[in-house]
């Protein structure tokens, strides 16, 4: 029995980024609030890099609560669709290529989001990752964590639920 | 300085208030009116052309946390302390979405804030918010 050659891991690992760098990169919000993502395998931590039109209170100097927010719901949506995205790629029911080209999957829609915000956020970077905690076929419950410095030291954290897209089948 | 001109300093202090375009257009007595009017940067679903989640609630934070602030028994600023936000519906594109909040409950800590966004069809909500806020003494 042969079994094909399993292409080389730069292959994979491109295809990989690339189309996660589509997704990302097709929503105007996403980049206007220059949000970037880091993939280790299948996880992603979202990174908001500082920027002074993310501050909401300038005397303190602190991030605005809603900027917060913004990042922690955009780390959950792709995170969401990241995981479906993933397993449909990794089964061979979706294409990367044709991810990369534009043919972008119908991404989850919020329901509700509600965060808690822990700690001042200060005019630095943050992080966020989000935990899908139950995905279901009509609805998902995710989990944002959302830290700076310290990864121990979460200064904002949120949960929301969504509709996930409809499917063919 | 009347009214309108504070208001207008207010949300021109707020670096993301004013990136993402908004303009308070009442305030006082725990309650605030803001609008942010559509954008191409603010989208979120580029095959619909609605607006991202995250910029509704940089509008509802910034609302809730205006009429938080405008209630005559708080003394100073405001920090959110949590806000839960309901989206019933896409916003439709195009069309300028507008917040009122009310700060219905204050106590010496916390104001207790409730919002409601809409676009051109008033009786339609985009969203509900509710939050709690910090009252800095």
């Amino acid at each position: 029995m042969s079994r094909k050659r399993p292409e080389p891991v730069q292959v994979i690992k491109q295809r990989r980024d690339a189309a996660l760098n589509a997704l990302v990169h097709g929503v105007p919000y996403i980049n206007f609030m220059g949000i970037e993502f880091d993939r280790r395998g299948d996880e992603l931590t979202a990174m908001l890099p500082y920027d002074d039109k993310l501050i909401g209170n300038p005397f303190l100097p602190a991030l605005h609560g809603g900027a917060i927010s913004g990042f922690m719901e955009v780390a959950a949506v792709i995170g969401l669709s990241w995981v479906h995205l993933w397993d449909e790629i990794e089964r061979g029911e979706m294409d990367a290529d044709e991810v990369v080209k534009g043919h972008l999957p119908r991404l989850p829609k919020t329901i509700d989001f509600t965060v808690d915000y822990l700690r001042t956020g200060l005019p630095r970077d943050a992080y966020a990752r989000a935990k899908v905690n139950r995905s279901g076929r009509r609805y998902a419950s995710v989990h944002v964590e959302a830290w700076q410095d310290n990864r121990g030291r979460i200064f904002a954290q949120g949960t929301g639920h969504f509709l996930m897209p409809m499917r063919d089948d | 300085m009347d009214k309108s001109k504070i208001a207008k300093q207010f949300i021109q202090a707020i670096p993301h208030s004013r990136a993402l375009g908004m303009e308070l257009t009442d305030i006082g007595d725990g309650f605030a009116r803001i609008e942010m009017p559509y954008a191409e940067q603010l989208v979120g679903d580029p095959e619909t052309g609605v607006v991202h989640g995250g910029a509704v609630s940089a509008l509802m934070d910034t609302c809730c946390g205006a009429a938080a602030m405008s209630h005559p028994s708080s003394p100073a600023g405001t920090a959110t302390i949590d806000l839960r936000i309901d989206y019933m519906r896409a916003a439709t594109p195009g069309q300028t979405i507008a917040t009122e909040a009310h700060c219905y409950h204050i106590t010496r800590s916390v104001a207790f804030v409730r919002a409601v966004a809409t676009d051109d069809d008033k009786d339609n909500p985009v969203a509900t918010a509710t939050g709690a806020f910090t009252v800095e003494r």
